[in-house]
């Protein structure tokens, strides 16, 4: 078990997401920055599915209350055991009655916490990722027990270092696809979009960024389709809008360009002010 | 098989399949038997198949390669295989009218100079056909509203829609599965689920069946419900064949 002493800005439980659920509206959910929840997991020799915290902004004070691996991954929030300074990427020993804190946020937006054996809450459609009127709870909460896995294990301090890429988080150019309204964009429209510089308005959670500037639109909203994490839609006033994993499963704005699962990675990475370009692949 | 359909690549693991841009019931029915030929060649790259109003998504575990991928999925949709009768449902779903849960009822009657008896006449007399669900976890767009009945959204949407709730916007109506923000004007509320996480599949309905909504005062609607909340009420349905 691990005590929750304070919750964070907005720490929840994620694993790959939800799948084989959509056509009945239910959203694939999931780590926004998929990279980082399956860096942690091997790491640890976890499942790449197994779930993870993903914790947002400002990092939640976690007590241990049985002897476990850990590995962080993602956002560099200063993690510290007993005040003691970790590093990401790397697996350390928590014994019963450590307390892993988080301080100041260096790099990027989103940490990954992942436990040996994987955060076991409760799997709903074959998830255990938290979103709101699917699993009970939306978040963790303060005071509650977190359920992991109590298992024996042999330690050995390990000195290797696995050297990750982290070069994604920061990254301001997102690689995209055209969507399948990009073609009916004017020829200008197609140009701003690829070669203006776009700014996160403080409008972005887990269902969606949506960017400062707008360009001036002129195309109708299509009939009710599919939409899928990463979606980039343009709404009837101007205003770009990038899905993300939280997402409805159909929308009715034109969806003009979409953001790789690289780029998805990256832009999980990113807070409001940030700058970012696209760049068609 | 008759339309001219487009084939566009979404990203590097997903098609989307375009019909008419029509709301319409042949279109449907089309997608339909596309989406069972697909199944049914049970080829384990294509992971997950979604439907819309004239659109189907495509999404596959590995990058594919579109052109060759488009290629298989025309002569699919072209083959001159025995169109698969589709199996369909019609749900008779019962909603309270009165006063404590149609919210808008008066509103609409105003509005569009009709008695809040003949809304409920001309909104429980059709039978509606699912084109799929989306939206919410089991919001189901529903096709057949009476034209008298369109109304547009509320300027300023509410910030808490009750579940159940039976509700116009626009040209369409529908039943919010879960407690949610929204704009539609409210006239009813049913007491069934339309979204249940601890059923396999959580739906009831699928695209393509059909729904009927069944007036019953709030006497009724109150003993359905609690037979909902056990878990021993059976929704009236009857098959489709077609």
């Amino acid at each position: 078990m691990i005590n929750v002493l304070q919750k964070g800005f907005y720490s929840t439980i994620q694993d790959l997401g939800r799948f084989g659920y959509q056509d009945y509206g239910v959203p694939y959910s999931g780590a926004l920055d998929k990279q980082a929840a399956i860096v942690a997991n091997t790491l640890l020799g976890n499942h790449e599915n197994d779930a993870v915290l993903e914790i947002t902004m400002t990092g939640p004070k976690l007590k241990f209350e049985c002897d476990t691996l850990i590995c962080l991954s993602g956002a560099n929030m200063n993690p510290q055991i007993n005040k003691q300074l970790i590093k990401n990427n790397k697996v350390f020993k928590v014994n019963k009655n450590d307390v892993l804190s988080f301080g100041k946020l260096d790099s990027g937006f989103r940490c990954y916490l992942a436990v040996l054996g994987g955060f076991k809450s409760e799997e709903i459609m074959n998830s255990r990722s938290m979103y709101h009127k699917i699993t009970q709870q939306s978040t963790i909460k303060k005071g509650e027990n977190l359920t992991i896995e109590n298992t024996t294990f042999n330690y050995k301090t390990h000195h290797s270092n696995l050297r990750v890429n982290m070069s994604y988080i920061g990254k301001s150019t997102l690689e995209v696809y055209q969507g399948p309204e990009f073609k009916y964009l004017s020829a200008s429209n197609q140009e701003l979009l690829l070669r203006s510089n776009f700014t996160i308005s403080k409008f972005n959670n887990r269902m969606a960024y949506q960017l400062e500037e707008s360009l001036a639109n002129k195309l109708d909203s299509i009939i009710t389709s599919p939409v899928l994490p990463g979606t980039v839609q343009l709404t009837p006033s101007g205003k770009l809008i990038i899905l993300m994993k939280d997402c409805q499963t159909t929308g009715g704005y034109p969806r003009v360009l979409q953001l790789s699962e690289s780029a998805i990675q990256s832009l999980a990475q990113k807070l409001t002010g940030d700058k970012l370009q696209f760049k068609c692949l | 098989m008759k339309f001219q359909l487009e084939y566009k690549s979404y990203h590097d693991r997903a098609i989307l399949v375009e019909w008419p841009p029509k709301i319409d019931k042949s279109i449907l029915r089309d997608i339909m038997l596309f989406k069972s030929k697909i199944i049914s060649d049970n080829n384990k790259n294509r992971l997950e198949l979604r439907s819309a109003y004239n659109s189907l998504l495509i999404v596959y575990k590995e990058a594919v390669c579109f052109e060759a991928e488009i290629e298989v999925l025309r002569t699919m949709y072209s083959s001159g295989s025995v169109e698969t009768s589709l199996t369909s449902k019609l749900w008779k779903i019962p909603v309270c009218y009165e006063d404590d849960y149609a919210l808008d009822l008066q509103y609409i009657s105003n509005a569009k100079g009709i008695s809040k008896e003949a809304i409920i006449q001309k909104h429980s007399e059709v039978v509606y056909t699912v084109y799929f669900i989306g939206f919410l976890p089991g919001f189901l767009y529903l096709g057949g509203l009476n034209e008298d009945l369109e109304i547009p959204r509320k300027s300023t949407p509410r910030l808490k829609i009750e579940k159940g709730a039976v509700a116009i916007g626009g040209n369409q109506t529908g039943v919010y599965p879960i407690e949610s923000p929204g704009g539609w004007n409210i006239i009813g509320n049913s007491p069934i689920e339309f979204f249940n996480s601890k059923n396999n599949p959580p739906c009831f309905a699928k695209a393509g069946d059909q729904i009927q909504f069944i007036p019953v005062k709030i006497s009724t609607y109150d003993k359905i419900k609690s037979q909902v909340e056990n878990n021993t009420y059976i929704i009236e349905s009857s098959m489709i064949y077609d």
